[in-house]
């Protein structure tokens, strides 16, 4: 069965309505996990929290292109209900993996990367819901082996951790939308 | 889209590629599944959060007009080559200490050769050579 096909039942729409407002709880938990490492951080300072600022730096603006992506695909026209409104979720759930990035860098003394003024994505190859739904499994797939790489270069032990929080959040985007498109949601046992 | 089959029939002719000698041979096919790791900061044709990609092998690093690069990368002096990408591949923070790539590395040395065969076979399309 599909997931367009499950979404049209019942069960999936009254779980759907519920991650919808739940999901702002979980992200809060990974805000505050994220916040509460920094000031560890701060009080030794040094090229460690400098590194792990960039680490943060980097992550913030694919942050910001993701949130854009999005925006594109939102906006492209292509998307319908249910889609529509998981890209939505979805980008809200970057927006505050961004927000939460900037706070956190900026508490530790360095300064935020701004978004972008202009993306450049492969606009010419989206077509249909799919090829949307695709193009957004490929950047969220590589968010998560962004954040894998990511997690043990971190100085700050609760800086992995939140970190690993975020990859958590990118692999169910990446599993949701495989599914939504007809594919094995998981893969492997592994990411990689 | 037209570029991306471009790239695709590149890659797909230079199949393997013996990338440096300490080196396993390097599967393109292979390297251009493992490049999807890559996709949240980089793509072979445009600068994102990290530069592009294509051309990559000959080129002097921190030298793509228009990304805004780590003053550390941009002061290694490095030049691109199999060896040199195996080498940051495994450890970029190792090999270039301040890079804003914020990752662990790839630790098969099979892997870095696939990946170091895809991007070598990864010639830019348009203007931007």
């Amino acid at each position: 069965m599909s997931f367009f096909a499950m979404a049209k039942g019942p069960l999936l729409r009254a779980s759907r309505r519920r991650f919808l407002s739940n999901s702002g709880v979980a992200l809060s938990g990974a805000a505050v996990a994220l916040l509460a490492g920094r000031e560890a951080l701060a009080a030794t300072g040094g090229a460690a929290t400098e590194a792990d600022a960039r680490i943060l730096n980097t992550a913030l603006a694919a942050e910001l292109e993701a949130v854009a992506a999005y925006q594109v695909g939102a906006g492209s026209g292509l998307l319908r209900k249910p889609a529509l409104d998981l890209a939505l979720a979805f980008q809200g759930h970057h927006k505050e993996h961004a927000d939460v990035l900037a706070k956190t860098i900026e508490k530790l003394g360095g300064r935020p990367v701004a978004a972008k003024a202009r993306y450049e994505f492969p606009t010419e190859g989206l077509k249909s819901e799919a090829d949307v739904l695709r193009f957004a499994a490929s950047l969220e797939k590589g968010a998560v082996s962004a954040y894998l790489g990511a997690v043990p270069v971190f100085g700050n032990r609760d800086l992995a951790k939140a970190a690993a929080s975020i990859l958590g959040d990118e692999a169910m985007h990446w599993a949701v939308l495989r599914h939504a498109v007809g594919e094995t949601p998981v893969p492997s046992a592994f990411v990689s | 889209m037209i570029r991306d089959g471009v790239l695709r029939i590149l890659a797909a002719a230079v199949a393997v590629v013996p990338a440096a000698s300490a080196m396993p041979p390097g599967d393109a096919a292979r390297g251009e599944a493992i490049y999807s790791r890559c996709f949240a900061c980089h793509s072979l044709d445009a600068n994102r959060t990290g530069p592009r990609h294509c051309g990559l092998l000959g080129r002097r690093a921190g030298s793509v007009p228009g990304f805004d690069y780590s003053p550390a990368m941009r002061a290694s002096g490095i030049v691109w080559d199999a060896k040199s990408l195996d080498r940051f591949l495994a450890s970029p923070a190792a090999m270039v200490p301040g890079t804003s790539m914020g990752y662990a590395g790839i630790a098969s040395a099979q892997e870095r050769a696939d990946l170091v065969a895809f991007l070598g076979a990864a010639r830019c399309s348009g203007p931007r050579e």
